[in-house]
């Protein structure tokens, strides 16, 4: 089983990495683009195949390492 | 004084940091991050600069699940004093031990310079020995020293005078190097006996080499 966890600076806090690429874009003419968020991106290979228990140990996962949840906002898709 | 000052891998300050003690007369040890106790009788645990586990994941979101961290936590809950430099104020924030968060600087460049600190609270063992409003010049060198902290927090810190240190120009007033809150350099936790700040007071030793000012903040703990 699969989960890929997103980790996303939070609505509100300023992601300078996000800023430069919209600069970026801008510059290049891609004139379309409102805004940028940069995030990363984890996928974790999972040993069960309990879709629940997975959701939740994940979600533990990120709550104490994966995420700084002072800055950042997580999702999980299980796979 | 006895100090003990930890190794990460990826550490880089840590020879430095224990200088710095050294020449003020107190001894100072390194202790390893897979170590589970702190040295005995020590007076103060400095987490010191560097790039603890190659900042993967985010800076000092490794190292603060090291054994060793588990005794500073432990030390520091029973009101031991700790002082986080540059990754070290990192890690202690991503240990929860003080407030807030350290993001990306806002120009996304590693910033190396001497900098001017405005002396916010000095009310504080780290602080004693300067004056509120002083201006300090302490070299600083990271490109995660973006402060973060919510509204409500940062309320939360000004009045139980938590501000420590900001960035500021020659006559005090605040200026924008990182992008941090209130352009916040360092912070105390509420019972003020952890200490983290981004500026190294370790590289401010010698007035030929560009400041001297790193000696009265660390001989506050002498006190």
């Amino acid at each position: 089983m699969k989960a890929i966890v997103n980790v996303f600076l939070k609505e509100g806090v300023l992601d300078p990495q996000g800023k430069a690429v919209n600069h970026a874009l801008a510059t290049l003419g891609f004139g379309d683009v409102k805004d940028v968020r940069v995030g990363k991106q984890i996928v974790l290979e999972l040993t069960t195949t309990d879709k629940a228990k997975a959701e939740a140990e994940v979600k533990e996962m990120c709550e104490t390492l994966l995420a700084n949840t002072v800055i950042e906002d997580y999702n999980i898709e299980i796979a | 004084m006895k100090v003990a000052v930890l190794r990460f891998p990826g550490t880089n300050c840590e020879f430095d940091t224990r200088y710095a003690f050294e020449k003020l007369g107190h001894t100072a040890e390194l202790v390893w991050h897979e170590d589970t106790t702190l040295p005995e009788n020590i007076d103060l645990v400095v987490v010191p600069g560097g790039f603890s586990y190659g900042d993967y994941l985010r800076s000092g979101s490794i190292a603060r699940f090291s054994p060793i961290m588990q005794a500073v936590k432990a030390y520091a809950q029973e009101g031991g004093k700790v002082l986080g430099i540059c990754n070290g104020f990192q890690i202690l924030t991503e240990a929860g031990l003080l407030p807030g968060a350290l993001k990306r600087n806002n120009n996304l460049h590693f910033i190396s310079k001497y900098q001017t600190l405005c002396v916010i609270n000095n009310d504080n063992t780290f602080l004693n020995q300067c004056k509120k409003g002083e201006v300090l010049n302490i070299p600083i060198a990271h490109a995660d020293g973006n402060y973060y902290i919510d509204e409500a927090e940062l309320k939360e810190l000004e009045e139980n005078g938590q501000v420590l240190l900001r960035y500021s120009d020659a006559q005090g007033n605040p200026v924008v190097v990182n992008g941090s809150v209130t352009s916040i350099a360092g912070v105390c936790n509420k019972t003020k006996n952890v200490f983290g700040l981004m500026p190294h007071p370790e590289r401010a030793l010698e007035a030929i080499l560009g400041s001297e000012d790193g000696i009265k903040m660390l001989k506050g703990f002498e006190s």
